[in-house]
């Protein structure tokens, strides 16, 4: 039996590995600091594996290109940063509207504009949800560590067959570059799924026929089922429409299949929240600081726990209104000036406190910062909880943080 | 050549003129079509439907990727595989659906403003890579969808909604810009002489590599209406008959009886390796050393 | 050298009056004015002058007319 090798690699590897095991074989994109290396290792692995790869001219192409490829039946993904990522969404509308899966990688930075392109945010969260114009479904999923990259980028290809959707995966750029081991699993040992086919006749086929379900199966292009696809509204078998009534439908029905299995998508980390009186709602890396803030807070006798989402999109509304039931405070560290803060308040509906910690400065909130805004101005605690930078690295690639 | 037998056939024995029968190729109920009377689309359609079905080619692998504009509303009529985009960004679908089952054969429907202007760095790059795609821009001089704006085509002097004092901008030349970035079958057609589009469309798709043909045909509703041209015929005689000539014909022209007009028919044909082939020879070899 | 009479070729024209847009092309360009406009579509005016060239059927953009031979 063959066994799992366990290796080092970067955040943006993991995402490759964890997307060509999802069975992506296609990618297009645009090189940009600082996702580049998931474009560089799909140029080098795809070829090898009959894959496709192909450099655009730009993010508008990249995301078009995937969109053009998944209907010709492969799972497709790109990958980019921030001001890719504004080109995209478009692209991302038009995938939204045609109900076309394919996957989308945005390693944040700093903005807005060119920002600091190697410096770390998570100032796209809202982006990720509200980007491109009209109603539509969002599911983002935000992961926290290099592992977690490698099984959340197959979780996002399983969701975007799933539910005929984009699926963006957010992360930033600290774990994006960071090293940390994953263990690739074995093909068969996580569930991959693809999107469902269609079994009738050609002549009997519409491409967006709800009868059975919300999310109607999919053909490719070629296989003998010639279908229209518009980014217009349209009816069942796929053409323009202006009928009021139709358009209505189609509107509520493209929000309300992801929204309808939400509890599907969800995906949270709890972490010392049974007990909590301070929770600590945190994502990505900031969630990491976070881990190791209500760790030391716990030493200190204060109850302090942790939700981390894993999906911020669709958001968690269940697991924060059951947080905000039981808690005093919810604090909400983020790389950015406050963006989550508002669904957090949102859902609190004043049952509890709710504060923000912010920071832009492309430096990682620390979890000093987290303890210093729950202790307030009363005595910091003696553990190493206000690193200098060089400890900070080796607390971030400790493994124990995200295991708990 | 024929036989004596041949020629001595009586002229009543003469094959019976059928015209074309293009229901195979519209999807049923689809018409009619949302362009406007005199609109040159439903005739640069129709050349192309012919030319697709002297190929031989079955609807099953034939896609057809379009942007926005009236031109790219051509894809909800036909019956191939179809896929109406954004706005400028056909090529690009096209691009992916291409190099994710290169045995489709794909047309790029696309208009002016769509290809050269909001769409113009895709086509350059297209061309750049020389994918096998057929590119037909149908080229009216204007945005007709959104009623008559000067597009990269538009003549200098026109009038439009957004050029109400005459167009200064200087135009595009299609074919020129296609053949400068790398396309291999560069041509021009118009609707007017709807016989020989179909021949060079028909070549269009058969040539291996990007070819991209220039339709000219004419906006009567918008472009036609503030530039005074009396109807569809009108204009179709002026800008698509009177307005082109021949690369044959040119040869014999003057440049001064050439000023104004622009080439009609093949401009443009080289071989250079197509993108997909050269694509599946890597990952051939690449397996090969495995 | 034998006299041959050509041999008279009828044609029938068919005119989808729901896909004529009435743009006058076909009218325009008919070589042997056989067609008018009347109303909202176009009709045959004079079906006897019809020499089966088809250029009316070539230039209809919109599908609506076809020449076929008796």
């Amino acid at each position: 039996m063959a066994t799992n090798k366990k290796r080092f690699m970067q955040g943006n590897e993991a995402c490759a590995e964890g997307a060509f095991y999802a069975g992506c074989t296609f990618f297009a994109g645009y090189p940009i600091t600082p996702s580049t290396e998931v474009m560089e290792i799909s140029s080098s692995r795809l070829p090898k594996t009959g894959g496709v790869f192909i450099q655009m001219e730009d993010e508008i192409a990249s995301i078009c290109a995937i969109t053009g490829a998944s209907l010709g039946g492969r799972k497709s993904m790109t990958a980019t940063s921030g001001p890719g990522f504004s080109l995209m969404q478009e692209g991302l509308g038009f995938a939204c509207m045609a109900e076309v899966p394919i996957v989308i990688i945005n390693v944040m930075r700093s903005g807005p504009s060119t920002g600091f392109p190697t410096g770390p945010s998570q100032s796209d969260v809202m982006q990720a949800k509200w980007g491109t114009h009209g109603d539509h479904p969002a599911i983002v999923l935000i992961p926290a560590s290099v592992e977690e990259i490698f099984y959340e980028t197959i979780r996002a290809f399983n969701l975007a067959e799933i539910y005929r959707t984009p699926v963006i995966v957010l992360y930033d750029e600290i774990i994006g570059h960071m090293r940390e081991a994953v263990t690739i699993p074995q093909p068969g040992e996580v569930e991959v799924v693809n999107r469902v086919k269609p079994t009738c006749a050609p002549s009997e086929y519409k491409p967006y026929d709800t009868t059975l379900g919300d999310i109607a199966p999919l053909a490719a292009y070629g296989e003998g089922y010639r279908f229209h696809v518009t980014g217009l509204y349209h009816g069942a078998d796929g053409f323009p429409t202006n009928n009021t009534k139709l358009i209505e439908e189609a509107g509520q029905r493209l929000v309300r299949k992801v929204e309808d299995n939400k509890e599907r998508i969800w995906k949270n980390e709890e972490y010392f929240l049974d007990d909590a009186e301070i929770g600590i709602f945190a994502y990505g890396v900031s969630a990491r600081s976070a881990k190791f803030a209500v760790r030391e807070l716990r030493k200190k006798g204060i109850k302090a726990g942790l939700l981390r989402p894993l999906t911020i999109w669709p958001f968690p509304d269940s697991a924060v209104d059951a947080l905000a039931e039981r808690v005093k405070t919810i604090i909400v560290p983020e790389m950015n000036l406050g963006q989550i803060v508002h669904e957090v308040e949102r859902v609190a509906r004043g049952r509890c406190e709710v504060k923000g910690i912010f920071r832009v400065d492309t430096e990682p909130i620390k979890p000093a910062q987290i303890i210093e805004k729950i202790l307030g101005n009363g005595p910091m605690p003696s553990a190493p909880v206000s690193p200098t930078d060089s400890n900070m690295s080796e607390m971030l690639i400790e493994r124990d943080m995200l295991d708990g | 050549m024929s036989t004596p037998a041949e020629e001595a056939k009586p002229l009543a024995k003469k094959k019976k003129k059928v015209p074309f029968d293009y229901s195979p190729y519209i999807r049923g109920g689809k018409l009619p079509h949302i362009w406007c009377p005199g609109c040159g689309h439903g005739i640069v359609l129709k050349s192309l439907l012919r030319a697709v079905h002297a190929s031989g080619t079955s609807q099953n692998d034939v896609a057809m990727v379009s942007g926005i504009g009236c031109s790219s509303r051509t894809p909800g009529y036909v019956d191939f595989n179809t896929l109406h985009t954004l706005h400028g960004r056909a090529i690009t679908y096209a691009t992916g659906l291409k190099m994710a089952n290169p045995k489709l054969k794909v047309l790029v429907i696309t208009g002016d403003g769509d290809a050269l202007a909001i769409g113009g760095n895709h086509f350059i790059h297209a061309c750049r890579r020389n994918l096998d795609l057929t590119i037909l821009v149908y080229n009216n001089f204007t945005y007709g969808m959104t009623s008559g704006q000067t597009s990269p085509t538009t003549t200098q002097g026109k009038i439009s909604t957004t050029g109400r004092h005459g167009n200064i901008d200087p135009p595009f030349d299609t074919c020129t810009l296609a053949k400068a970035a790398g396309a291999t079958y560069v041509a021009r057609g118009t609707a007017y002489h709807f016989q020989e589009l179909e021949k060079i469309i028909f070549d269009a798709f058969m040539h291996k590599g990007t070819s991209v043909v220039d339709i000219i045909d004419a906006c009567p509703t918008y472009y036609g209406k503030y530039n005074k041209y009396a109807s569809a015929t009108d204009m179709m005689e002026q800008l698509e008959k009177d307005g082109t000539v021949s690369v044959k014909q040119a040869e014999k022209l003057t440049p001064e009886e050439l000023e104004g007009k622009l080439l009609r028919g093949v401009l443009h044909r080289s071989e250079r390796p197509e993108y997909s082939e050269e694509y599946g020879k890597l990952v051939t070899s690449l397996q090969s050393k495995k | 050298m034998a006299v041959v009479e050509k041999e008279k070729r009828i044609f029938r024209i068919e005119i989808d009056p729901r896909l004529c847009k009435a743009c006058v092309i076909c009218v325009d360009f008919c070589p042997t004015d056989v067609l008018m406009i009347n109303g909202n579509t176009v009709a045959v005016k004079n079906l006897d002058a019809c020499n089966g060239c088809q250029l009316c059927d070539n230039r209809c953009p919109d599908f609506a007319i076809q020449v076929f031979e008796e």
